[in-house]
């Protein structure tokens, strides 16, 4: 039976009809037209439906649609700042850290978690916190540079 | 892929209404983080009729110290565990093993309760809980059970929960004594992986006498206490003898298979290499030095 569903997508409030078996990775693409989070493995091994639930990355090929409701949740649609790109979203950028481009959206939502709870991340936690996303272009060190150069950007900016 | 199976959804206020549905509906399914059951949903493993969500039970989101052992409640996430304070402080090893379950998309989701509850073989949730002499606390509308976590596991998928109970927790005993441990999981890289095997050990000073808690996971159906290791290595002090005694022992407690991920020859040998590393790294821990928890031995 289905049954209507309320939250917070990007800070605007959305109203759907969902059945208990509808997954919140299929929502958001064919429902609502979000295409950010992608299917890669669809068993939460690969990270690249990644979407923050009230400010906590998860596996949305994990998660029921109807689990979300009175949730909030971002997506990396919902990074933009004023519609231009973020700074992290600048450093994969500047950086190359990608090249087909599949990994990203769950890359940055992941890095935007790591950097909120630890603004000065080391290699090694870098690593730590995007584990479980994979990429199978770059060989990682890109991406990981990628944040550990805004780190420093943000380190300089913060002493000036 | 989608899920086939057309179930009903209830998300109950309270644990008197959630244990009265569970009665009511013999082919319920409770879920709370569900990074297992929609799995499980998709692979159609299982087919529930209802899918009973208890996220909405506050009381059972606690990390709590009680009667000198802390309590999980059902709802206490991996990331939680990591970021509590009074498991940081009273019992690190916990944030050690919390960190090796998969990713932090995965953590900060799926619970220690849910993990002990899907009881796959290479759970990392089981050694701990076995090895401390945990308990896990079921409830069901007319009675409370506190069930002792080596009769909790009884098969790989096949727990001593019976129709109509909910887990509501797990307790811990917190040693008194001085002491140090460490939980070693070996897999093919970091980062989401399941284990090819595992180890825990809790090394305690009672009296200046030592006293040793071990565990081995993905090496049985069930997680493994070490009994006889533990029997040959109580009350004498850690040394290389003793630590090749321990390694000889370890073919007698572990029976390891060959699939995808290792085979039985490999995985029994790694038993002993990772044995010997968290019973020295335990050591030094007791002793105020060793490795930070948390970081790779392996």
């Amino acid at each position: 039976m289905e049954k209507s569903i309320s939250f917070l997508l990007n800070g605007e409030k959305r109203t759907v009809e969902v059945s208990p078996s509808e997954g919140l990775l299929g929502m958001l693409r064919d429902k609502i037209g979000v295409k950010s989070p992608k299917c890669g493995c669809d068993r939460g091994d690969c990270g690249t439906c990644s979407v923050m639930i009230d400010g906590r990355v998860v596996r949305s090929c994990l998660v029921l649609a109807i689990e979300v409701d009175g949730a909030a949740l971002t997506t990396l649609e919902g990074l933009l700042e004023n519609g231009d790109l973020n700074p992290l979203q600048k450093a994969f950028l500047n950086k190359n850290a990608f090249q087909c481009g599949f990994c990203a959206p769950g890359m940055i939502m992941s890095a935007t978690e790591l950097l909120k709870r630890n603004s000065q991340p080391t290699r090694d936690e870098i690593k730590e916190g995007l584990a479980g996303n994979l990429c199978r272009c770059t060989g990682y060190t890109p991406i990981i540079d990628a944040v550990l150069d805004l780190v420093s950007e943000q380190k300089k900016d913060r002493k000036q | 892929m989608s899920i086939t199976n057309d179930f009903e959804y209830v998300k109950p206020k309270s644990l008197a209404e959630t244990l009265k549905i569970l009665v009511k509906n013999k082919n319920a399914m409770v879920l709370a983080g569900g990074t297992d059951l929609v799995g499980s949903l998709k692979e159609r493993t299982v087919a529930p009729d209802l899918v009973i969500d208890i996220k909405g039970l506050k009381e059972l989101k606690k990390i709590e110290k009680k009667g000198g052992a802390i309590h999980i409640g059902a709802l206490v996430t991996f990331s939680e565990l990591i970021e509590s304070k009074l498991v940081g402080k009273r019992m690190p090893v916990l944030v050690e093993i919390s960190k090796k379950v998969a990713s932090v998309g995965i953590r900060n989701r799926a619970t220690f309760i849910g993990n002990i509850c899907s009881a796959v073989p290479c759970l990392d949730s089981g050694p701990v809980l076995v090895a401390m002499g945990g308990f896990v606390h079921v409830k069901s509308r007319l009675r409370t059970r506190k069930i002792p976590a080596e009769k909790w596991f009884i098969h790989a998928r096949k727990t001593a929960r019976k129709p109509g109970e909910l887990v509501i927790g797990a307790s811990i005993p917190l040693p008194r004594e001085k002491n140090g441990a460490c939980y070693i999981k070996l897999g093919r890289y970091q980062g989401e992986d399941l284990a090819q095997a595992s180890v825990f050990v809790h090394l305690s000073l009672k009296n200046k006498i030592p006293l040793y808690q071990i565990a081995f996971g993905s090496v049985a159906p069930v997680p493994r206490r070490a009994h006889r290791i533990e029997k040959a290595l109580n009350g004498r002090k850690l040394n290389h003898e003793l630590v090749t005694e321990a390694r000889n022992l370890v073919a007698s407690v572990v029976t390891p298979i060959t699939d995808i991920r290792a085979t039985r020859e490999y995985r029994l040998l790694m038993c002993e290499v990772m044995l010997e590393r968290a019973l020295l790294a335990a050591q030094e821990r007791l002793n105020g030095r060793g490795p930070a928890y948390g970081v790779n031995l392996i």
